[in-house]
């Protein structure tokens, strides 16, 4: 190619050492700084205070979405007002129905469990946050920005949803704002369920923002399409139960050790504008497995969930008796007994892959 | 793209670098984005060539390690692509300008291929492997846009100090 034709211009007279010598500088420094970026937490700090720097570009990328979506708020009609507000009445008594048989299955629950009190809501707080409209992706990337963070409280590894499921978690975290690796990327895996078998599997993101993979599951594994897939509370980041995707598509190929199982998100990965950030109770049964051992989310190396190391369940114990020690961890509102009972009642299962889930209420079928 | 004696184009080149990367993330359909050339990339270049004193390896640096930021990738990665490039650029500018623009836009080719090599490498070597083919579109486009771009960069460049950058 003609333009490394070597040796025969000459350097750019003045200013300082050659253009060669300033390469190998910056060569150098790039590389020292994928070295220390690629072994996590040195550079941590650099990238907060660069994610601020780049903060206001992206919000002055952002703007003429946020302009329009202002425009488009402030001339809406009065009856388009009415009509939504209606519309909003109504879900609202949906879910106040749905809220009551709710309570009464938790009391129902605990009761099960011989639990003398129902176990408190597992979702501490949450805050809602907004999209900003930048495209982060490089291609097949599922990242998304909002405008929140650690000013707010984000942390880390912290799970993300919105109304219908999970959507990812946080990845990097700025002052002002975070960058979030949804479930359909890539490079990000969540440990899931099915409820209808509880088999227990690993879903990869599929790259673009209509599929997840199940890459491991034998051929023979009993899924179906519409199996609703949930969070299996392995891994560290996502409790228990949370609704992830739906099976789309099954295929097995006779020579196939592995099958071939594509899901679609629950969540709206692409028209999300607006994303809940949730902090769980660390005390609840239910909550992320690393949650419950003090790990803090400066000890996540990645935002890769499977990667994470596992809390071994505790043994269902007869009587109170011995204690795992993942589990003596666990603090306070409930005796000490009851927790790994009720945490018990996960590993009391069979240990093999499709062992019942304890704890998510969609699993309760009628027996055969 | 003439070497005029004048004041280097500092401000110029700043602004439009800052409109390069604002065009590089701006949010766009899916099947244009996945088209759309790395217009930072292409500014920085233009610079390199029409005045590689003004920024030259400084500015790919920095314009790399900017991507890097708004890429989420590791740190770094962007910024020695670009570099590379940049340097390559720079001590080939007289002649590359000399060329007539069909052949610039073939060694744009070439250099936008390398720089998309350079971070294809990285991302191996990280462990985050893209391999779809389709990050091959982009030397491409790359070097289809480039006529326009310099034509667009050339106007505000050679209109010194009167209209406003692009």
């Amino acid at each position: 190619m003609a333009v490394f034709g070597a040796g025969t211009s000459r350097p750019l007279p003045g200013r300082g050492p050659s253009p060669g010598f300033r390469f190998t500088l910056y060569a150098i420094l790039s590389i020292v700084l994928m070295f220390l970026d690629q072994r996590r937490g040195y550079l941590e700090h650099m990238r907060y205070y660069l994610a601020a720097a780049a903060y206001p570009l992206q919000l002055a990328v952002n703007s003429p979405t946020a302009a329009w979506r202002w425009l488009e708020a402030s001339l809406a009609t009065r009856e388009a007002l009415r009509a939504e507000n209606e519309h909003l009445r109504e879900q609202q008594r949906t879910l106040e129905l749905r809220a009551l048989r709710f309570d009464a299955l938790a009391r129902e629950n605990a009761e099960l469990r011989g639990l003398r009190t129902a176990l408190p809501p597992l979702i501490d707080h949450w805050l809602p946050a907004e999209v900003v409209n930048v495209d982060l992706n490089s291609l097949g990337q599922q990242r998304l920005l909002i405008n929140r963070g650690a000013r707010n409280g984000v942390f880390k590894g912290q799970a993300v949803m919105d109304a219908e499921g999970l959507l990812g978690q946080t990845l990097h975290v700025g002052p002002w704002s975070a960058e979030i690796i949804l479930v359909t990327d890539p490079e990000h895996a969540v440990p899931v369920q099915i409820t209808r078998t509880g088999l227990r599997t690993i879903a990869v993101g599929g790259g673009d923002a209509e599929s997840l993979a199940l890459p491991y599951l034998p051929a023979n594994a009993d899924v179906k399409p519409g199996d609703v897939l949930v969070s299996s509370g392995l891994g560290g980041v996502f409790p228990q139960g949370y609704p992830v995707a739906r099976v789309t598509e099954v295929r097995r190929d006779a020579v196939q050790p592995l099958a071939h199982i594509r899901a679609t998100p629950l969540a709206h990965v692409d028209r999300a504008r607006e994303v809940m950030l949730v902090w769980f109770r660390d005390d609840h049964p239910a909550a992320p497995a690393s949650a419950s051992t003090g790990t803090q989310s400066k000890d996540l190396k990645s935002g890769n969930a499977a990667l994470l190391p596992q809390r071994v369940p505790p043994r269902a114990a007869p009587s109170a008796a011995p204690v795992a020690p993942g589990t003596a961890a666990l603090s306070a509102p409930h005796p000490t007994s009851a927790v790994a009972r009720a945490a018990g009642g996960q590993a009391a299962s069979p240990p093999s892959a499709d062992a019942v889930p304890a704890l998510s209420p969609g699993a309760q079928e009628p027996p055969q | 793209m003439s070497a005029r004696q004048q004041p280097q184009p500092r401000g110029r080149m700043l602004l439009t670098a800052l409109v390069g990367l604002i065009l590089t993330v701006l949010p766009l359909p899916e099947w244009l984005a996945i088209a759309r050339p790395v217009f930072l990339v292409l500014t920085v270049l233009y610079w390199s060539i029409a005045a590689p004193r003004a920024g030259g390896l400084a500015l790919g640096f920095v314009a790399g390690l900017a991507l890097d930021v708004f890429r989420g990738a590791v740190l770094g990665q962007h910024a020695l692509a670009l570099t590379t490039i940049t340097y390559v650029a720079v001590r080939e500018h007289q002649k590359i300008r000399s060329k007539p623009a069909f052949q610039q836009s073939l060694i744009l080719f070439g250099a936008l291929a390398v720089y998309e090599f350079i971070v294809f490498a990285i991302d191996g070597w990280s462990g985050h492997p893209v391999t779809t083919p389709l990050r091959w579109i982009h030397p491409l486009t790359g070097a289809l846009v480039w006529p326009l771009v310099a034509a667009v960069l050339e106007r505000s460049h050679g209109a010194a100090l009167r209209a406003p950058a692009d």
